[in-house]
C-alpha cells in the first residue's frame, strides 16, 4: 500500500498574542510546527505502515523553511519526503493550493491520501476535499478512525456533530483527520540522527502537470481584500479584592442579571 | 465567465432526518439582507429523501423567496457525491451569484468539495457578510488563530461561496404569511461515483450537549487547572444550572471533551452571561465568546487580555474563588 | 567548538521538549512523593531510544553523541530530577563502561538490551569504608578457576531495586592496591546476590537507591569487564563520563528552578506591582542567568571533547563542580523569591532544591572535582 500524507508548516497561534496597547499582532518569536491535525494523519499513515507495510510519503507546499516539518516526519518515520516549492506557488488560495498538491500527487502511485481536516493558521478545512475532487476520489472527511481490510477497503468512523457515522470505501481515496484521532509518535533518537542523511525531494512547478493558471495568486479565486486586527475592546469594571470581597462581587452581578 | 449571468442569493437548507438545521435558518435571515442590497432574490435549495416538502414553507416564512425541492433517495443521506451533483446541477441550471452553507460537518465537507467542481472561490466560516458598492460580496473572517481578520473578496469567479458557523448570523422571525415558490428539481445523478458506503449513523448522547444554546456559561481555562478544579467546576454550573465550557488548552489536556470548548475551533457562543475562570483570553477563545451579552474574567493577572473585554473582572485566584463561590450560593439556597 | 547547536540537536531538543512536558512533568511530584521508580516513564523513553542514545547503532542503539546524550538528561531533569539520575546512571555508569572496555560478546550480549530499556543498568562502587577513597575496597572477588566467587556490599547504588546490568567494581589481589581491582558485570538473579535496604533520601527519590550484598556469589568467568587489575582505572573512567551526566542534571534542575521563578516573579504582586518590576529580584535573576549558562557551556564543552575523543575528565570535573553548585544556589534563591509557598509542595522549586543537593555529593564530591582540576593544574 502507498500513502500520500499532506502536511503543513504552520506558525503556532496559541503562542500568538496581542499588543493590548495598539492591537496590533506580536509575530516576533512565535514557533512554526507541524499543524496538529496533519500530524495526526501522519500518525495514521505510520500506523498503516506498522501493520501493512505502507510505504508513506509526505508531501507538503510551502517556502524552505518548511522542509523543517518533513525532517521531523522522517525522524517519526517517512520513506519520502517532497517539498514543493516556487515562487509560482506564492499567495495561493485553498483552491490554487489544493490544484498544487493534488499536481504534485497525480505524479506518484497511492491508495490513500490523506490530509488533516484543517490547518490553525487559517481553519478552513478545504484543501483536503478540494485535492479529492481534482483526484477524482472519494472522501471522507472528520476521520477518528480508521480500519483497513489489507486489500482495498477501508472502514472509517467519521465524526459528526451529534455522534459518528460508519462508512467504507475503497482505494483510492483521500482522508482527512482529526487531531483526537490518535496520539502522534514522538520522533525517535534514532530517526532524529537519521533524518538529516535523507533526501528532502525539493520540486518546483515544472515537475507537476498543472497549468500554471491554476497556480498561485493567479489561480486564486479569492483575494484578501484587507486585514486588520480586531483592536482592543475598553475594559469594564476590574477589582482587585480579597476573595470574601470578589464573592460578593460576582453574586451581585449574578443576582443583578437574574442568574440567582 | 459572464458575471452578469449570476443572480441571486442562494442557501443551502440543510436538513437531517427531515428536520432543516437551525444554521440554514440563520443564513436565509443573512441572504435576505444581502439579496435585498442587491436588489435579488434568496432561494433555499432543500435536498433530501421524502417528506420533506413541508419544510419549504418553513424556509419562506423564514425570508426564502424562491424553494428549489429536490426529492430522490439518494439524498435521504448526505453523502459528498450526491449532494455535490445535486447542487451543481442546480447551479448550472440557476446561476447563483452568492450561495451560502453552514459550516458544519457537512458544510464544510460539502463546499470545498462543490467549490473545486464549480472552480471558484470559498471562504469559510464567515463572521460578516455583506455587499461592496462594486456589488460584491466581502466575506470576513478569522484568520491567523482569530488574531487577524481578514476581508476575503471573490471577483472574478461565480458563484460567491462561504460558509457560516452556527450561531453566527441571525435568524429572521417567523413570518407565516410571507409568500414564496416552490421548485420540484429533479437530479440526473452518475451514480458510478457513488463510492462512500454508510453502513451505520450513531448518535450519542453525550454528545448532544449544545454549549451555543446555554443561556450561562461556566469557563475554565488553564487558571482552573486540574480535575479537581474542574470538578468544582461543574459543581458551580449546577448550582447557576449553567453549561461548563472550556478554553482549548483544558480540551488538549483531556480534561473536557470538545463540544465543550469555545472559541476558533471550537463553538462559538453568545450567552447572557459568561463566566471567565482562569482563561487568559488568548484571541483565538475570545473570538468565540466575545459577542456574549455580559462577560465576567476572574483571572490572577490583572493585565491578561480576558480583562479587556470583560465586563466585570476580578483579579484572583480561581481556585480559591470557585469553591467559596459554590459556598455561598449553597448557604443562600438554604435560605 | 561551534556554538550552534546542529540541525539533529535542535529537532532532538524539540522531541525531547515535548516528552518531558507531556510525559514527565505531570508525574514528577508524584514520583517525589510516593519515592516511586519511574518504571512507565523508563519503558517510553526505551521505545524512543533515549536509554541508549550514545550506542552505535551495530549494538541496538540510536548511534547519538554524548552531546545529544547530555541534552536529554538536562531537559529530563528540568521536569524531573529522579529521571534525570535514572537515564544518567544507566548510560554513564553502565552503558559507557561495557561500550568503552567489552568484548564483542559483552557489547552483543549487553547493549540492544540496555539501549532499549528492557534492561536497566546500575553501577556499584561505593562501599561504607570506600567513599571518596575508592581504592579501599572490601568487596572481593575470588578466582575459583571456571567462575569468579564474590563477596561484599555496595552501597548507595542508584537503580538498583530495578537493574538487570550492574557494573561491580571488585578486589582481585589486595597485595596489589589499586592495580589489583577490577571489574565485572553481574545480572540480576545470579545466586549469591541481593538488594538490600533502600535508602531514604533527601531528593531525586525516586531513584530507588539500595545496597548490593554479594554472598558467595559466582560470577562466570568471561563477565570480567576490561583486563584484570584495571578496574580502578576503568572506575574512574567512568565517573570522568558519568560527572558530564550529573553536570546536565544539575544544570538542567537549575534551569528548571529558573523557569519557576521567572514565571513566579511575574505573576505574583507585592506593593501593587510584580516583583519582577523591583531592581533586586531583576539583579539576581540576571545573576542566576549567567552562571546557568556557564554551566551550560561547561557542559557542552566537556561533552563535545568526549564526542572528538579527546581528553574531557577536567572538563568535566568543571563542569559537574559549576553546574552543582550553581543547582543549590539557584534552587536555593528560587526557593527565597517563591517566599512561604516556594517552601510548600504547592510549587516545584521544594523539590528541586531537595533534588540540587545530590549534585554536590555523588560521583565525587564538589571536592573531589576541586582535587581532580587542581591536580591537573599543578600537576
Amino acid at each position: 500500500m502507498k500513502i500520500v500524507v499532506c502536511i503543513k508548516q504552520v506558525p503556532d497561534t496559541t503562542e500568538v498574542k496581542l499588543d493590548p496597547v495598539t492591537g496590533t499582532l506580536i509575530r516576533d518569536g512565535v514557533p512554526s510546527i507541524m499543524n496538529p491535525d496533519d500530524k495526526s494523519g501522519l500518525e495514521l499513515a505510520l500506523e498503516l505502515k506498522d501493520k501493512f507495510n505502507a510505504e508513506v510519503t509526505v508531501l507538503t507546499m510551502g517556502p524552505m523553511q518548511a522542509e523543517a516539518i518533513l525532517r521531523e516526519a522522517f525522524a517519526m518515520g517517512v520513506d519520502r519526503a517532497i517539498l514543493l516549492t516556487d515562487r509560482r506557488f506564492a499567495g495561493a488560495d485553498t483552491l490554487a493550493t489544493s490544484n498544487a498538491l493534488a499536481g504534485a500527487i497525480k505524479t506518484l502511485e497511492y491508495d490513500l491520501v490523506i490530509a488533516g481536516r484543517q490547518a490553525i493558521d487559517g481553519d478552513t478545512a478545504q484543501v483536503g476535499p478540494q485535492i479529492a475532487e481534482h483526484l477524482d476520489i472519494p472522501q471522507v472527511s472528520y476521520l477518528q478512525n480508521l480500519e483497513y481490510d489489507g486489500n482495498k477497503t477501508f472502514t472509517i468512523k467519521k465524526q459528526t456533530e451529534d455522534g459518528y457515522q460508519i462508512v467504507e470505501v475503497d482505494s483510492p481515496c483521500l482522508v482527512t483527520v482529526l487531531s483526537t484521532a490518535n496520539n502522534p509518535r514522538y520522533m525517535t533518537v534514532k530517526g532524529i540522527m537519521e533524518a538529516y542523511d535523507k533526501e528532502v525531494e525539493i520540486w518546483s512547478a515544472d515537475k507537476i502537470d498543472v497549468d500554471e493558471a491554476k497556480l498561485g495568486l493567479k489561480g486564486s479565486p479569492t483575494k484578501v481584500k484587507k486585514a486588520f486586527t480586531k483592536g482592543v475592546k475598553s475594559a469594564g469594571e476590574v477589582y482587585e479584592v480579597d476573595t470574601e470581597e470578589a464573592i460578593g462581587i460576582i453574586i451581585s452581578k449574578l443576582t443583578e442579571k437574574f442568574i440567582i | 465567465m459572464n458575471k452578469a449571468e449570476y443572480k441571486n442569493v442562494f442557501v443551502f437548507a440543510e436538513q437531517r432526518e427531515g428536520k432543516i438545521q437551525a444554521v440554514a435558518i440563520e443564513l436565509l435571515g443573512k441572504a435576505r439582507s444581502l439579496a435585498d442590497s442587491l436588489e435579488e432574490e434568496v432561494y433555499a435549495i432543500l435536498l433530501g429523501g421524502k417528506d420533506i416538502e413541508q419544510n419549504a414553507q418553513t424556509l419562506i416564512a423564514y425570508g426564502a423567496d424562491k424553494v428549489i425541492l429536490a426529492m430522490d433517495k439518494e439524498l435521504e443521506n448526505y453523502t459528498t457525491e450526491s449532494y455535490a451533483q445535486a447542487i451543481t446541477q442546480i447551479v448550472n441550471q440557476y446561476k447563483p451569484s452568492i450561495i451560502l452553507l453552514g459550516a458544519t460537518t457537512i458544510g464544510r465537507d460539502l463546499g470545498p468539495r462543490l467549490s473545486a467542481r464549480l472552480t471558484t472561490g470559498l471562504t469559510a466560516d464567515c463572521t460578516k457578510l455583506e455587499i461592496s458598492e462594486e456589488k460584491e460580496l466581502l466575506m470576513t473572517r478569522p484568520a491567523f488563530g482569530g488574531n487577524l481578520m481578514a476581508t476575503i473578496i471573490c471577483s472574478e469567479h461565480r458563484p460567491q461561496m462561504s460558509t457560516v458557523r452556527p450561531g453566527v448570523m441571525k435568524a429572521m422571525i417567523k413570518d407565516t404569511s410571507r409568500k414564496g415558490e416552490i421548485i420540484s428539481f429533479e437530479i440526473k445523478f452518475n451514480k458510478d461515483k457513488f463510492r462512500v458506503r454508510i453502513k451505520e449513523t450513531i448518535k450519542e448522547k453525550s454528545n448532544m450537549i449544545d454549549i451555543s444554546d446555554a443561556k450561562v456559561l461556566v469557563s475554565g481555562g488553564r487558571g482552573v487547572g486540574t480535575e479537581k478544579g474542574f470538578n468544582f467546576l461543574k459543581e458551580l454550573a449546577t448550582e447557576l444550572n449553567a453549561e461548563v465550557a472550556a478554553s482549548r488548552a483544558m480540551v488538549d489536556a483531556g480534561l473536557v471533551e470538545h463540544k465543550r470548548q469555545v472559541g476558533q475551533t471550537g463553538q462559538t457562543v453568545r450567552p447572557d452571561l459568561y463566566l471567565a475562570f482562569g482563561i487568559s483570553g488568548a484571541i483565538q477563545h475570545v473570538a468565540g465568546m466575545e459577542e456574549s451579552e455580559f462577560i465576567v474574567a476572574i483571572n490572577k493577572d490583572r493585565y491578561a487580555p480576558i480583562m479587556q473585554i470583560a465586563d466585570l473582572g476580578i483579579v484572583g485566584d480561581c481556585k480559591k474563588i470557585i469553591p467559596a463561590l459554590i459556598d455561598r450560593l449553597k448557604s443562600r439556597t438554604k435560605e | 567548538m561551534d556554538f550552534n547547536i546542529t540541525k539533529q540537536e535542535e529537532l532532538f531538543l524539540q522531541m525531547i521538549r515535548e516528552f518531558t512536558e507531556k510525559e514527565i512533568k505531570p508525574i514528577a511530584a508524584e514520583i517525589d512523593e510516593q519515592e516511586r521508580f519511574p518504571i512507565e516513564t523508563v519503558e517510553k523513553m526505551g521505545k524512543l531510544g533515549i536509554m541508549g542514545i550514545p550506542v552505535p547503532k551495530e549494538f541496538g542503539g540510536q548511534g547519538g553523541t554524548n552531546q545529544i546524550y547530555s541534552m536529554a538528561v538536562e531537559e529530563i531533569s528540568r521536569v524531573c530530577g529522579t529521571t534525570g539520575v535514572v537515564v544518567s546512571a544507566h548510560t554513564s555508569l553502565c552503558i559507557a563502561p561495557i561500550l568503552e572496555n567489552g568484548t564483542i560478546e559483552q557489547k552483543q550480549k549487553y547493549l540492544p538490551k540496555l539501549s532499549s530499556g528492557e534492561w536497566i543498568g546500575a553501577f556499584g562502587l561505593t562501599e561504607p569504608n570506600a567513599g571518596t577513597d575508592a581504592a579501599m575496597q572490601q568487596t572481593f572477588a575470588e578466582d575459583a578457576g571456571d567462575k569468579w566467587i564474590l563477596n561484599g556490599s555496595k552501597i548507595f547504588i542508584t537503580n538498583a531495586e530495578y537493574a538487570h546490568v550492574y557494573i561491580v567494581i571488585a578486589m582481585t589481589d589486595k597485595s596489589q592496591g589499586t592495580k589489583g581491582i577490577s571489574a565485572f558485570i553481574v545480572e540480576k538473579g545470579t545466586p549469591g546476590f541481593t538488594i538490600g535496604k533502600k535508602e531514604k533520601k533527601l531528593g531525586i527519590r525516586g531513584s530507588a537507591t539500595c545496597e548490593l550484598i554479594f554472598e558467595n556469589c559466582e560470577i562466570p568467568k568471561e563477565n570480567l569487564l576490561g583486563r584484570l587489575g584495571k578496574g580502578f582505572s576503568l572506575a574512574m573512567k567512568t565517573l570522568d563520563g558519568g560527572r558530564i551526566g550529573i553536570a546536565a542534571q544539575a544544570l538542567g534542575i537549575a534551569q528548571g528552578a529558573m523557569d519557576e521563578t521567572v514565571k513566579y516573579t511575574k505573576e505574583r504582586k507585592q506593593f501593587g506591582k510584580a516583583i519582577a518590576k523591583f531592581q533586586n529580584t531583576q539583579f539576581q535573576l540576571a545573576d542566576m542567568e549567567t552562571k546557568v549558562q556557564a554551566s551550560r557551556l561547561l557542559v557542552r564543552s566537556a561533552a563535545f571533547k568526549k564526542d572528538k575523543g579527546v581528553p574531557y575528565s577536567v572538563d568535566a570535573a568543571m563542569a559537574k563542580l559549576f553546574a552543582a553548585e550553581t543547582a543549590m544556589e539557584v534552587t536555593t534563591k528560587a526557593i527565597q523569591f517563591h517566599g512561604g509557598y516556594g517552601y510548600t509542595r504547592e510549587y516545584p522549586v521544594e523539590r528541586m532544591f531537595r533534588d540540587a543537593k545530590i549534585t554536590e555529593i555523588y560521583e565525587g564530591t564538589s571536592e573531589v572535582q576541586r582535587m581532580v582540576i587542581s591536580g591537573n593544574l599543578l600537576k
